[in-house]
């Protein structure tokens, strides 16, 4: 499990649903808790401003009444007075000609001479001996006379904050997307695992082993609803497989006893009648038939057993070079006998996952075929070759072939083609080369040699061995 | 030879055990697993024909019992079974050869034969000799009368089978499994082809044909 643990850290995370999800749903949480942050910051500095504002508005209504009923000098001092409570309050008295009459700033800033609008501007303010500049709201009146009263509000504190928020905003968002995709990571990790216990346990059962099941654990979650599901389901198959298999052997050992018993009768009279008997002949060919009967009843039973799926032949690792050389040293002396040129092309080493028994006869077959319609001086070849998706067996000859429209028709499952309805063998030769080659996850194709039949066993590529061990790590069962 | 068959079908037991009876063979038959072992454990038989599919006791069980309690009987599965892995299932459980049904009485009885001729080893030999046609197993080199005679290795191989054989009849499909590994027919009969070929190369220009051809068996290599 260590292995796999690691495993799951490659780039193929990247790739998950479960991963591309989170990290559509930590961008779309992104962008929503910015906005709404961002939306109560801007929210909240607007009614503070819209309080600092009626506060000023307040004083100067205060302000301006002190002036109109007492006069410039009681402005003055009140302002003098309010400063001298060293609040946060801003005070400015300016004259007509631009001089400061009281108050704590020591010029009117540039953006507060317009009137009757809230500004924010900078100012200087000694602070431990110190020319600080700090920021303020606040607005100009005109008194009567021409006097200039500007009253303000320290609002350095809020500004530091809304610096301190633009800096840390962008930084909280990087934060929260890396936790995000940390979270994300971890739950696609968390979720591969389980999936690749699915996946490693489906591929055991396309390989043929049916009695595999789906691990569940004890989180009750969505995942163990679907592994019991599919186990429920596998369960069903595993029991049908079964059944078809019982089948398979009932058909075989309820046909083939009473056949052992027909042929067991013929071959007893044979006996018991001696060689001279007229009937002998009649006999010999009732056995004769009798023995067709039992080659087209083998042959159906394999086609149907190689369609009932891989379970049935065990695979391995064989080298297909090998099979050729003895299919071809086996058809050797025939071929000769009948003038025809057997011969495999020599290819390097070449292996296949597959049953070398049930190889060797698909092939036997083929070139079975090959050389009885191939006429004497002509040609058979055998050509194992590497293709970019797997390897080609092909069994090329020069007899007559097959004609384009029939090629479809005579892979189909007990076609014989009416020319070669009176030649020896059950007929069943392509078929079963195809339901071989469909148990071998290969394909039959026939195809124009120019002239003759060109027959061709695809073979799908050899899963890597690295990936079959991880396809088969860990051992564990439900 | 005493030669135990345990087999449910009556029908086909009758047959086996009569043929068996008048090729010259003393047969005792059970008809289920239970009692073909009780038999297989209590006498010294040559060889054991036990069908696979039998009642109280699977065929393979009553083998794999009896390979248990230390009994080396020689073998011979028959079945009516489909499967592909059937045979090495068979195989595997103890048995010495296998035999699917329908078969052939001669083929049957060459493959007994072939059984209880197994079970007596001679030491090992380097040479086999039929007449004057010797095999050196070591040199891989063949000789009739002095002459040496120039095969391919699988000729070599079936001629070896053979003469392993000498006396006895060996089967095509014999030939196919031990000398070719192949557990299937062939559409055509490439054997026969073979055996004309090697006939060539052993017997052509000698009075004496060593390889015959026994009708509806098989072949055989004797030197009379």
């Amino acid at each position: 499990m260590r292995g796999s643990v690691f495993r799951h850290w490659s780039p193929g995370l990247l790739r998950t649903q479960a991963f591309r999800i989170v990290l559509i749903y930590v961008f779309v949480f992104a962008v929503s808790a910015t906005v709404l942050v961002g939306f109560t910051y801007w929210n909240t500095e607007r009614s503070l401003d819209a309080q600092t504002d009626q506060i000023i508005e307040a004083e100067v209504t205060g302000l301006r009444e002190q002036y109109q009923r007492l006069g410039l000098i009681a402005l003055s001092d009140a302002i003098n007075g309010r400063v001298a409570q060293h609040g946060s309050g801003l005070y400015l008295l300016v004259s007509p000609t631009g001089s400061v009459l009281a108050g704590n700033l020591t010029e009117l800033p540039s953006s507060a001479k317009v009137t009757g609008r809230f500004v924010e501007f900078d100012y200087q303010r000694n602070q431990q001996g110190q020319d600080v500049t700090r920021t303020a709201r606040g607005q100009a009146f005109f008194l009567a006379g021409g006097f200039v009263l500007l009253v303000a509000r320290d609002v350095s504190e809020r500004h530091l904050t809304r610096q301190l928020f633009t800096t840390t905003l962008p930084w909280s968002v990087g934060l929260m997307l890396l936790f995000g995709l940390v979270g994300g990571a971890l739950l696609s990790r968390n979720m591969l695992t389980r999936l690749d216990a699915i996946n490693r346990t489906s591929a055991d059962i396309i390989a043929g082993d049916f009695s595999r099941r789906v691990p569940v654990t004890n989180a009750h979650d969505e995942f163990d609803a679907l592994a019991e599901n599919l186990n429920r389901m596998l369960e069903r198959i595993e029991r049908l497989m079964k059944g078809m298999r019982n089948v398979a052997d009932s058909v075989a050992h309820d046909l083939r006893t009473p056949l052992n018993r027909l042929r067991n009768r013929l071959e007893e009279a044979q006996r018991r009648l001696g060689p001279q008997d007229p009937y002998m002949g009649d006999l010999e060919a009732a056995i004769a038939e009798t023995d067709r009967l039992i080659a087209t009843f083998n042959d159906l039973l394999l086609i149907a057993e190689a369609d009932a799926g891989s379970a049935r032949g065990s695979k391995a690792r064989i080298e297909l070079t090998t099979v050729v050389e003895d299919v071809t040293e086996l058809y050797a002396p025939l071929a000769e006998e009948k003038n025809i040129s057997l011969a495999a092309e020599p290819a390097g080493v070449v292996t296949i996952e597959g049953n070398r028994s049930l190889i060797s006869q698909a092939l036997a077959n083929l070139v079975d075929n090959a050389i009885k319609y191939t006429p004497a001086g002509g040609q058979v070849g055998i050509v194992v070759a590497e293709t970019p998706l797997g390897v080609d067996l092909t069994v090329a000859d020069t007899g007559p072939g097959i004609p384009e429209e029939e090629r479809e028709r005579v892979l189909e499952r007990f076609v014989r083609l009416e020319s070669s309805r009176n030649s020896p063998g059950t007929g069943l030769g392509l078929s079963l080369v195809a339901a071989v080659a469909r148990m071998h996850d290969a394909r039959l194709s026939l195809g124009d040699n120019k002239p003759g039949l060109k027959a061709t066993i695809s073979f799908p590529r050899l899963p890597q061995r690295k990936n079959r061990s991880e396809l088969r790590e860990p051992p564990a069962r439900p | 030879m005493r030669i135990l068959v345990v087999e449910d079908d009556l029908e086909a037991q009758r047959y086996l055990v009569n043929g068996l009876k008048e090729a010259g063979h003393v047969v005792d038959d059970a008809a289920d697993g239970d009692t073909g072992l009780a038999l297989a454990l209590s006498r010294p038989y040559d060889v054991a024909i036990i069908d696979r599919m039998l009642p109280k006791m699977d065929g393979l069980n009553v083998v794999a019992e009896m390979r248990e309690h230390g009994n080396n009987m020689p073998i011979l599965f028959l079945s009516a079974l489909s499967e592909v892995d059937d045979r090495v299932k068979g195989l595997k459980a103890g048995g010495d050869d296998y035999l699917t049904k329908p078969y052939a009485f001669v083929e049957l009885l060459a493959r007994i034969d072939a059984l209880m001729r197994r079970r007596s080893p001679s030491a090992v030999k380097t040479k086999l000799s039929v007449g004057d046609l010797e095999l050196d197993l070591l040199t891989r080199t063949a000789t009739r009368a002095g002459q040496a005679i120039d095969l391919q290795p699988r000729e070599f191989r079936l001629l070896e089978y053979l003469m392993r054989h000498a006396g006895q009849v060996v089967t095509r499909t014999m030939l196919l499994e031990s000398v070719w590994e192949y557990h299937f027919d062939p559409q055509t009969n490439v054997i026969d082809v073979h055996i004309s070929r090697l006939r060539a190369k052993i017997d052509k220009g000698f009075d004496v044909l060593l390889l015959q051809t026994i009708r509806g068996a098989g072949y055989m290599i004797r030197a009379r």
